[in-house]
């Protein structure tokens, strides 16, 4: 198998697997298996997968700066286009199934409760993510620009978080998990910019003289 | 002369068949659990088996069609158990029902330590299908078996001093492994005042569908409040205490501004993180459910609604 194949088999293995929670769902849903209360069970199900895609889309960069791991790359659009995903399949059932299409309670929902505004808030910053995932969107806002933009997941992923760990009626353990998870996956973002800050700082003070010259 | 024989076999003397059918399988099952035992299968731990409750109708109940019993019995919130609603009715096999006691204390002429068995002698059971509507905003049509639970109160004879009744459930990690967490406060304490703990609807449940309860659904014995939210009725109550000051209860000490003491069951106050207008019903007509509208007082209010008459009930909820 040439190179270009077998990469061709790896994208479809890792697609396939982020796209593995929704037949699975199914099937439960079919076999009765979701409990007494399967339209809230769905509803968190979806939600808590587009959180953990969140997340595993922000530890590609720090993990691809690991030796040998930089092909992970190639699947960061994969995996936030599927977290994406799973949230709009998270707020379709939750206006469908959760109320019923009723639009005056979801606004209020929107207006009274934290929770919802953060969700909410949390999705619509989605949106243009998910809408310059292209390359040629990428091409025509120009890298820099791009990666600004992109930057909103770092305000899009705790919001998820404090969306979820609101909601909880008690026993906080997952979204606290998951808050450390990012917070971790923040954290580092920020030492390492301290990092290359520093390292730019040293390089400059080296060159200093050169420029009086 | 025609002389009448008496019958030979007298009829206290015949076995309930319900009785004898649940003997048949309680033999057939311990069989099966020694030959399985024999041959090195793993045999399910003992949990209190359901028995049969002789029971009367009663014109208290709803002609609303019960929920399926799978659905009350793997749908619970019982924290003792752990915090997903199916984990009760996996771990609660842990907990041991019999002997059972519960202690009567306070206000009252005759405090005392009463058996399960004290406290049902001389109760009629009644199948009292009721509708329980959850906090969370799903509800259930429920077919309890169970006496009011005025009788017990009147027999334990309260003074004129017991304002509230406070009740408490087990306490034992050992049994019950969620209370190892600091979910809630430990034991799970519920109150009434005296005037909800007297009301005919007031029920200390026994049974559903007709058997003893399921472990998960707070056996052997527990609260039935159904104009109330669900997590007033307290499950698997060893204490009843008369007193005179409001007693404190679980859920309001985990979030006083999201459960109050009364917690009556209001479509006009929306829980601060949800609304309260409307509810999932579970039910065996589809597996979604179905969405309905929530009554005040869950329906009850005609029976119960002068309890609270000139309460702002949107400060008292």
């Amino acid at each position: 198998m040439n190179r270009r194949a077998r990469d061709r088999w790896i994208y479809r293995a890792v697609w396939l697997g982020c796209f593995l929670p929704i037949p699975l769902l199914t099937w439960w849903f079919y076999n009765d298996e979701l409990g007494a209360n399967p339209a809230k069970e769905g509803l968190h199900y979806l939600g808590e997968w587009g959180l953990r895609f969140l997340a595993l889309g922000l530890a590609i960069t720090p993990l691809r700066k690991l030796p040998g791991c930089g092909w992970l790359l190639r699947f960061r659009r994969t995996i936030g286009l599927f977290a994406v995903s799973y949230i709009a399949l998270h707020l379709i059932v939750y206006v469908a199934l959760d109320q019923g299409f009723d639009w005056a309670e979801i606004w209020r929902d929107i207006v009274k409760r934290p929770y919802i505004t953060f969700g909410m808030l949390a999705f619509l910053l989605l949106l243009p993510l998910a809408a310059t995932s292209t390359n040629a969107m990428i091409r025509r806002l120009g890298a820099r620009r791009w990666r600004s933009l992109h930057k909103l997941v770092y305000v899009i992923a705790p919001l998820g978080v404090l969306h979820y760990d609101l909601l909880v009626k008690k026993d906080a353990s997952w979204p606290h998990f998951y808050a450390v998870v990012i917070a971790f996956l923040l954290g580092y973002r920020v030492v390492d910019a301290i990092r290359v800050r520093m390292a730019r700082r040293t390089r400059a003070s080296f060159q200093q003289p050169r420029l009086v010259q | 002369m025609l002389i009448r024989r008496p019958h030979d076999i007298k009829p206290s003397e015949i076995t309930d068949r319900k009785l004898y059918i649940n003997r048949r399988t309680l033999i057939a099952s311990a069989g099966f659990a020694a030959g399985a035992a024999a041959v090195g299968l793993p045999v399910q731990p003992r949990e209190a088996r359901a028995a049969p409750l002789a029971s009367v109708p009663s014109p208290l109940s709803t002609a609303e069609a019960p929920t399926p019993k799978n659905k009350i019995t793997t749908y619970n919130n019982f924290y003792e158990f752990g915090t997903d609603k199916g984990d009760p009715a996996e771990n609660a096999g842990s907990l041991k029902t019999s002997p059972w006691s519960v202690a009567v204390e306070g206000e009252c002429a005759k405090p005392a330590t009463y058996t399960l068995e004290d406290i049902m002698k001389g109760e009629t059971l009644e199948d009292r299908v009721y509708r329980h509507r959850c906090v969370e905003a799903w509800s259930m049509v429920i077919p309890w078996v169970g006496f009011p639970l005025a009788n017990l109160l009147k027999r334990v004879e309260p003074t004129g001093n017991a304002k509230y009744v406070a009740f408490e459930t087990l306490y034992d990690p050992k049994q019950m492994p969620g209370q190892r967490s600091s979910d809630l406060t430990w034991p799970y304490m519920e109150g009434l005042r005296m005037d909800e703990a007297m009301h005919p609807l007031t029920l200390l449940a026994v049974g559903l569908y007709g058997e003893t309860l399921p472990n998960q659904d707070g056996a052997p014995i527990r609260l039935v409040v159904p104009w109330k939210y669900g997590f007033k009725g307290i499950k698997s109550i060893v204490k009843i205490r008369f007193q005179a000051e409001q007693p404190k209860t679980a859920w309001n000490i985990a979030a006083p501004g999201e459960y109050g003491f009364y917690s009556n069951v209001n479509p006009n106050r929306d829980h601060p993180r949800w609304t309260q207008k409307k509810e999932r019903r579970i039910d065996g007509n589809s597996r979604l459910g179905t969405m309905i509208e929530t009554a005040m007082f869950n329906g009850y209010g005609d029976q119960v609604a002068s309890l609270y008459s000139g309460m702002d009930l949107q400060k008292d909820f």
